[in-house]
């Protein structure tokens, strides 16, 4: 892991406003990822984690604060620009509609290739071989309906990675998966971002996914409540499944007490959120 | 990239997009028939007209240039014939008799047309001699006479008219072949102007003369700047006559033109629903696409890529629908009959080409529409 922040954000904040409501979003959110560093974005429902990660991926503006990936400042960008930044920075996996139907495998991770025009017969070499790595040498020409959920995930993963991102952004990536498939797809995910030095950023309901990422960043009504880093208390939390049956359990659980615990040692303050 | 995206999306849901060709291909045959119909009928009416070695017909005053009726003094035709800017001036008679082929066919309707050897409104022989003698009794025919009764340079024709109240037999050789010369649906056949007298339908089988009164004088003229002002030099030396061009003619002739609005109404109405089926096609396809469409801007997707593809796959769907259709057309055409009045050829056609290639795009213009306003947040669900 380098010390380089690729992700920075000071005071990022989203306000909806409609109906004469207000509803803050996302608020005041300080964070920094570095290369190499993959981040679980916990947090019950709406407690804008999404948001967070739909912001970092340049299709949401922020209403305030600032937000920079590999030091460009994403609220002075034009749409066209973010578009382009997208292509070229961003890595994205999504929870459901992943992948373009009509494309194999093999084309589905060459799209994020032939978009950033980058069509040598290398770079069809280095799509083999990840999705090879990932597991999928005999299922490169298959489309996504002979594929299943966790092949999928694996397809976009390999998408999200081809084009040599700067940040690996992944919203509920297991979401549809069984807990084999999910560890295994997690785990890939995990492996890639620390080898190849990536910033990436996981938003997940499920807690026992979180032993595959380097901190932990609980999110409640918009925002940082907490910022996990010990690896002990990492695998303490990833002990449970459910964030939102955390919530409501009765009896206090040992992952609770994890996110229940001292402020002081699990401190939302943005300085504490760059550290190791 | 548009084009990858774009071709690769039809090649791998062939059927459905085959069968929206198909779709197109029906529509396409539709307008092509109706298109086809339309020139065929129009020119079942003007053909004749159409083909006229002359810019200016003279009718009658005040008969709404009806050929039907029309009735000229034959002495008039001399003097149109000095009026300054005409080359030449030709009588033409409309008549109609039955030909009477033989014993094994159906006897054949046409226009007994009576005009002048040499003059304008006798039309030239493609296979034979052209009509010369005013005085002999031979006729030229047309090709669509030639076809259906298979008379040939040489042979006898015999026509039946009701001259008073009998069917009386006329025999007419035949000395040559025009090429089309439709006139009021029929096919047409020629005769001099006296040998018209002689033999068209008439109450009294006696009353003959080699000057008959004619409907029509088509006029000839070499010098285009003269035909703006020939109608009124006539006019201005000959009483009861009144002169238009051509187009105003056939134009003029009773049913043409409602018969002509109402394939154009057909022809419309068909482009329209093509448009909106295809229209309809495409936003359903596009609906049905959101996510997809959502997913492809998210990872960086520029606009113009995904309009592009989209354009491409109508422009593809729609090139391969009407050129089917086209093909179909053209075969069942081949196996129609030959009276049914439909052609293919003509600007009518032409147009219904380009019309049916252009109605893809403009039916589409909505879904590309929707497909660049996807948001790709709202899209994924996120």
């Amino acid at each position: 892991m380098s010390n380089t922040n690729i992700i920075e954000t000071t005071g990022v904040t989203k306000v909806y406003e409609g109906n004469g409501l207000t509803v803050r979003a996302v608020d005041e959110v300080s964070l920094q990822v570095r290369a190499g560093e993959f981040v679980g974005l916990v947090g019950p429902s709406g407690s804008g984690k999404t948001t967070m990660l739909a912001m970092l991926a340049t299709l949401l503006r922020e209403t305030d604060g600032k937000a920079f990936i590999d030091g460009q400042d994403l609220g002075v960008m034009t749409d066209k620009q973010r578009t382009q930044f997208r292509r070229e920075k961003i890595g994205f996996t999504f929870q459901a509609n992943n992948l373009v139907p009509y494309l194999t495998a093999l084309e589905n991770v060459e799209v994020m290739l032939r978009l950033n025009k980058m069509n040598g017969s290398d770079c069809r070499a280095r799509a083999k071989d990840l999705l090879t790595r990932l597991g999928l040498e005999d299922r490169l020409n298959n489309l996504p309906s002979q594929l299943s959920g966790g092949q999928q995930q694996r397809v976009a993963i390999a998408r999200a990675l081809i084009h040599s991102p700067s940040v690996v952004l992944a919203d509920e990536p297991t979401a549809s998966l069984d807990t084999e498939r999910a560890n295994q797809v997690v785990g890939i995910f995990a492996d890639l971002i620390h080898e190849e030095n990536r910033a990436g950023i996981m938003v997940t309901h499920d807690l026992r996914m979180m032993k595959y990422v380097d901190r932990v960043i609980q999110m409640v009504d918009g925002r940082i409540e907490r910022v996990i880093t010990d690896r002990a208390d990492i695998d303490l939390l990833a002990g449970t499944s459910e964030f939102d049956r955390l919530d409501h359990q009765e009896t206090v659980s040992k992952p609770e007490r994890v996110l229940q615990a001292d402020p002081v040692r699990y401190s939302p303050s943005p300085m504490y959120a760059g550290a190791d | 990239m548009a084009a990858y995206l774009g071709f690769k999306e039809v090649w791998r849901n062939k059927g459905r997009f085959l069968l929206f060709s198909l779709v197109i291909a029906l529509i396409a045959i539709l307008v092509l028939f109706t298109a086809g119909l339309g020139e065929g009928l129009a020119s079942a009416n003007k053909e004749y007209l159409e083909k006229l070695d002359a810019q200016l017909l003279a009718f009658q005053a005040d008969t709404g240039f009806s050929t039907i009726e029309s009735r000229i003094d034959y002495r008039k035709i001399q003097r149109i014939r000095q009026v300054d800017g005409i080359a030449d001036a030709g009588p033409i008679a409309f008549s109609n008799v039955k030909i009477v082929p033989g014993s094994d066919i159906d006897l054949l309707d046409v226009s007994f047309i009576g005009v002048e050897a040499g003059r304008p409104g006798a039309p030239m022989a493609q296979v034979g001699e052209n009509l010369r003698s005013n005085r002999a009794r031979v006729v030229l025919i047309d090709q669509r006479v030639a076809d259906e009764t298979g008379l040939s340079v040489g042979d006898t024709m015999t026509i039946q008219v009701t001259q008073g109240t009998e069917d009386e037999l006329f025999e007419l050789r035949v000395i040559g072949i025009a090429d089309g010369q439709q006139y009021f649906f029929r096919p047409s056949v020629f005769v001099t102007l006296s040998v018209w007298d002689l033999y068209r339908p008439k109450a009294d089988p006696n009353a003959y003369t080699t000057q008959p009164a004619v409907n029509v004088i088509a006029i000839k003229s070499d010098n285009s700047a003269a035909l703006e002002t020939i109608p009124a030099s006539i006019d201005a030396v000959i009483d009861d006559i009144e002169t238009t061009d051509i187009r105003t003619a056939y134009e003029s002739a009773p049913g043409y033109s409602e018969q002509q609005s109402t394939l154009n109404t057909i022809r419309g109405f068909t482009f329209l629903i093509g448009a909106l089926v295809i229209g309809g096609f495409f936003q359903i396809q596009t609906l049905q696409k959101i996510p997809q469409i959502g997913m492809l801007k998210a990872i960086g997707t520029p606009n113009p890529i995904v309009a592009s593809a989209s354009v491409l796959q109508i422009i593809l769907v729609t090139v391969f629908g009407v050129l089917m259709g086209g093909l179909v057309t053209l075969g069942l055409a081949i196996g129609l009959p030959s009276g049914v009045p439909i052609i293919f050829t003509g600007t009518s056609i032409l147009i219904a080409f380009v019309s049916l290639l252009l109605i893809g795009p403009i039916g589409g213009l909505v879904s590309i529409r929707m497909a660049l306003k996807v948001e790709p947040l709202s899209a994924l669900g996120m």
